[in-house]
């Protein structure tokens, strides 16, 4: 075979693998969702987004305090972690490439990606419930916001590290200074990479049950009181979907479906306001 | 922030009208009661107003956070001994009880046809019997038609009360096992597949032909597991239910040693061999007395209006008796700076 | 008012030509001021997430602290988890983590690999975004639904099914066969590995297609212009080019995998015995042993135990890190700059 049609047949069995590639993740998406929603969906009602929590046996009951916590928690710890996560990231990029503490935290930070969410949520537990006496809401949002944190810090590097030298040299020599230079072309440039990064970060804290078990707990009732247990979906789906009770687990499934939602619905928002300017 | 900020404010004012005086107590502990302590927190709340949240965390975690004070009252399926209950300056009390129960996939035995010994199910676990038509068990089912197959052991991969009162029993019953695996809420299995929770056990056993495992009653009953009848101490055998795992708790001596009584394998002879209380620990000098009194309060009002609920949800409650020996015990045990009892008999 | 003799500044009065020959000096000060303002600034928050991050681990170091004394290194290498004895070793643990992690990774790097050319080189421009929000959608579905729906739904199929076709076909081969001999119970070590890549596609997915997208399209087109075929300039033009980021995708991929609690505990199995290679035994990981027993643990030699093998976990993450950072190198080696 000559060497051209060699190089043909490559190019058309790497391209079909890659169309194979993206229909094999599709079909375990589209599994896992169909298992999700025909398992969840039979749990939506009016009562899902009005009633609270309710104790087993009641056949009635619904999310709306595990929403709401939920949502408290995940924001709170994308606004604590997004920023120094961020932040980091532009050092270890611009500033501290060479440097020790670029270094260090570089190294530090890629060891704590691989960290398990319990081992984040009993650090903070010693930090803040065992020294305050009483789980809280807020404990709650430091956890989430460590486990965060590494992932947009690794993201934002990993970015702001691919733009080429060329356009900062380029805005550099139009006068601009370095956080010009950072913040108007390099992170815009990077912009979608960063956001990728931060969904990536908001997906993983929404459901997260683990360190929230020992920081926030959870609530059976009603409460945004940050200084005390809040309550929130991931522990209520582990709780509800581990019962024996048909009740309780309905709405278990029901809650998947809303994080899964919740989470699509994020990311839609996310990428239509900050949409990248055509390219030229 | 500002957009769940102002859905935290809408709902609240639409929804709960909360007063300003109603007690938020926490609660943390076992897994096994927390369906009841759920609702009874839900029926106290809507006839006081005061909010009991009660978490399962596990047993060990309810033991840590009541001694680390970090709730107001701790739960644990396995009794403190009495001189860790000293040590922690706490006390106990049990609330209800509960039965584990044996469950087995085999093809043609109907729940409640295979007959167990404590002995027999123990050479089980240590992987000693290792096939359903070994000997020992067709002794015990002359009638049933048991086949060559692997026993495919299922246990509890996370630590549980549930494996506490399983291993406990097994204990009592084998001393070989005692003396290889002994009991606790996680142990070294000599064999068996590790299910995540009662429904990770459920579902091992429900999809794996020719195994057995141990669940909580109520997830024997809901899932329609095949389970087993046990013979007990008193040489019947005897079905897993409420009448069974009363019969086992009558005999329980409560007085003696602040309520450190493990029901497994106990006399009498509609006694269920593998039955089991789970306990409420609370410090006897607390540190904040005005909550304590109201989680006493809670537990009272428990006692005297949720028995027909903790039936309900296949729990069996008290005997009176024994709930005049808690108060007793409340009484006499629970007190503030002063001195004075945080109990106060209506 | 002084007149100056320059006759493009003579009719402005002195005070104004003062200000707007001061004016660029002040605002060079006012933007060293920012500048410097702002490098202090991100240089305090990478202090504060290296002190957030690094006292994890010395925290872990200081609670691990009772069972490294009792055991020192023999901990790594024995197999016994004895709690009523207080005897334990993370030799089985730590071979589940990485066999489940490499399982993950031989499955969902390629796949990943394959997804992110397809959402850069292949797809309409339409179809683009849906496509890349569907597959990041796959990281927002909890763990917990992964481990259940991996119990419940995918499981029996396996069990049933492609268990018993991997036997007949690869079982054959006389090494290879070895790694999937034992009855197909469904659960084990095979199925958590599957189960942890379908769960780190979309993270490496994600950021491969993110980094391919960067690429200078001179680089591309340069190839192109050469006469390359798509495949020969995503594979010795963009891949070269985003190695870096690439890697960075896989090791926050294999961070997820290595981490992972909820979903590998139903699936894995839970045994603490090793007793063969075969991928279709169950097993146990670091994770799910700490997880699994935390909660009962009582304080004391348990608790330590726990928590040195997160420490561990920290360690294997050590040694990738380095792997990677080696592969890195030895790659860089062979390029120019841009």
């Amino acid at each position: 075979m000559s060497l051209l049609l060699q190089r043909k047949a490559t190019n058309s069995l790497a391209l079909g693998l890659s169309l194979a590639a993206m229909a094999f993740g599709l079909f375990w998406l589209a599994w896992i969702l169909w298992t999700v929603f025909s398992l969840g969906l039979g749990g939506f009602s009016v009562a899902l987004f009005t009633e609270m929590t309710p104790p087993p046996g009641n056949d009635t009951g619904g999310l709306l305090n595990a929403i709401v916590g939920s949502a408290i928690l995940v924001g709170l710890g994308t606004l604590l972690g997004t920023p120094i996560g961020i932040g980091a990231g532009i050092y270890l990029a611009e500033y501290g490439r060479y440097t020790t503490l670029g270094r260090v935290t570089r190294f530090v930070n890629d060891l704590l990606l691989s960290a398990p969410s319990i081992v984040i949520g009993l650090f903070v537990y010693a930090l803040l419930v065992a020294t305050t006496g009483r789980f809280s809401a807020y404990s709650g949002a430091v956890a989430l916001a460590l486990l965060v944190l590494p992932i947009v810090v690794r993201t934002t590097e990993n970015m702001l590290m691919l733009v080429p030298h060329s356009m900062r040299e380029a805005a550099f020599a139009l006068g601009a200074s370095k956080r010009v230079v950072i913040t108007r072309v390099t992170l815009r440039a990077a912009r979608a990479g960063v956001i990728t990064g931060v969904m990536l970060a908001v997906a993983r804290i929404a459901g997260e049950t683990a360190p929230l078990l020992f920081t926030a707990l959870s609530n059976q009732f009603w409460s945004v009181d940050l200084d005390k247990p809040i309550a929130n979906l991931p522990v209520t789906i582990f709780k509800f979907a581990m019962s024996p009770f048909e009740d309780w687990q309905r709405l278990a499934w029901a809650g998947v479906v809303l994080i899964t939602m919740g989470v699509l619905a994020l990311n839609i928002l996310a990428r239509t306001f900050f949409k990248p300017e055509k390219a030229h | 922030m500002k957009l769940a900020t102002r859905i935290a404010i809408a709902a609240a004012v639409g929804v709960m009208a909360q007063s300003a005086v109603a007690a938020e107590l926490t609660g943390a502990g076992a897994s096994f009661p927390a369906p009841i302590y759920n609702k009874w927190a839900d029926a106290y709340q809507k006839a006081t107003g005061n909010k009991i949240n009660y978490q399962s965390i596990g047993s060990g975690g309810g033991i840590k956070q009541i001694t680390a004070k970090t709730v107001d009252f701790g739960a644990s399926d396995a009794p403190l001994k009495p001189e860790a209950l000293e040590k922690g300056g706490m006390m106990q009390f049990p609330t209800v009880i509960g039965g584990v129960v044996p469950v087995v996939n085999v093809e043609g035995v109907q729940p409640g046809e295979l007959r167990l010994t404590g002995d027999v199910l123990a050479q089980i676990y240590l992987g000693k019997i290792a096939k359903w038509n070994a000997p020992e068990i067709v002794a015990l089912n002359p009638d049933l038609k048991l086949p060559a197959q692997d026993i495919g052991v299922v246990r509890r991969a996370d630590g549980s009360g549930t494996s506490f009162l399983f291993t406990n029993y097994l204990s009592k019953v084998s001393p070989e096992w005692k003396e290889k695996v002994g009991e606790g809420t996680a142990v070294q299995w000599p064999v068996g597949l590790g299910g995540k929770g009662n429904e990770g056990v459920s579902a091992f056993v429900q999809r794996l032909p020719g195994s057995i495992g141990y669940v909580e009653y109520a997830y024997a009953k809901q899932n329609k597991l095949s389970h087993a009848v046990m013979k007990n101490r008193d040489g019947q055998f005897v079905k897993p239910e409420e009448a069974s795992f009363k019969a086992a708790a009558a005999s329980a001596e409560w007085t003696k040693s602040a309520f450190y009584e493990i029901l497994t394998d106990q006399p009498g002879k509609n006694s269920w061999p593998i039955t089991g209380a789970t306990f409420i620990l609370m410090h006897k000098n607390p540190a904040n007395p005005q909550q304590t009194a109201e989680v006493l309060k809670f537990f009272e009002w428990a006692f005297k209006n949720g028995d027909a609920m903790a039936s309900e949800l296949d729990y069996v409650p008290l005997p009176d008796e024994t709930v005049k020996l808690i108060r007793t015990a409340w009484t006499q045990q629970i007190k503030d700076g002063s001195g004075k009892a945080l109990y106060a008999r209506k | 008012m002084t007149q100056l003799s320059n006759p493009i500044t003579a009719d402005v009065p002195l005070d104004e030509l003062r200000t707007v020959v001061r004016a660029p000096a002040q605002r060079v000060r006012r933007t060293r001021l920012s500048d410097a303002l702002f490098g202090a600034m991100v240089t305090s928050f990478a202090a504060l997430a290296l002190i957030l991050l690094a006292g994890i681990i010395v925290a872990l170091t200081i609670s691990s602290w009772p069972s490294i004394r009792e055991f020192g290194i023999e901990f790594l290498f024995s197999g016994e988890w004895n709690p009523p004895a207080d005897r334990y070793g993370a030799l089985i643990p730590i071979y589940g983590t990485v066999v489940s992690s490499l399982i993950a990774l031989i499955i969902a790097v390629p796949v990943s690999f394959g997804i992110a050319i397809f959402l850069t080189e292949l797809s309409p421009l339409w179809l683009r975004r849906p496509l890349g929000t569907a597959i990041e959608l796959l990281a927002g579905i909890p763990s917990i639904v992964f481990g259940m729906w991996g119990l419940l739904v995918f499981v029996p199929i396996f069990a049933s099914h492609i268990q018993p076709a991997l036997q007949a076909t690869l079982g054959a081969i006389p090494f290879v066969g070895a790694l999937f001999a034992g009855p197909p119970l469904g659960i084990g070590l095979l199925c958590a590995g599957i189960i942890l890549a379908i769960m780190i596609i979309p993270y490496i997915a994600s950021v491969m297609r993110d980094v391919f997208e960067v690429t200078p399209p001179m680089l591309k087109e340069s190839a192109y212009a050469l006469g390359c075929t798509t495949w020969e300039v995503v594979w010795r033009v963009v891949l070269p080019y985003t190695k870096t980021g690439v890697i960075g995708g896989i090791m926050l991929g294999l961070g997820r995998a290595l981490g992972e609690t909820m979903a590998v505990t139903f699936v894995i199995g839970n045994t603490n015995i090793l007793n063969s290679v075969s991928l279709f035994a169950p097993g146990n990981s670091i994770t799910s042993a700490l997880a699994n027993e935390f909660a009962e643990a009582e304080p004391g030699l348990h608790s330590a135990a726990l928590m040195e093998l997160g420490l561990v976990l920290f360690l294997i993450t050590m040694f990738v890190l380095a792997l990677s950072k080696w592969m890195l190198l030895r790659l860089s080696k062979h390029e120019g700059t841009v």
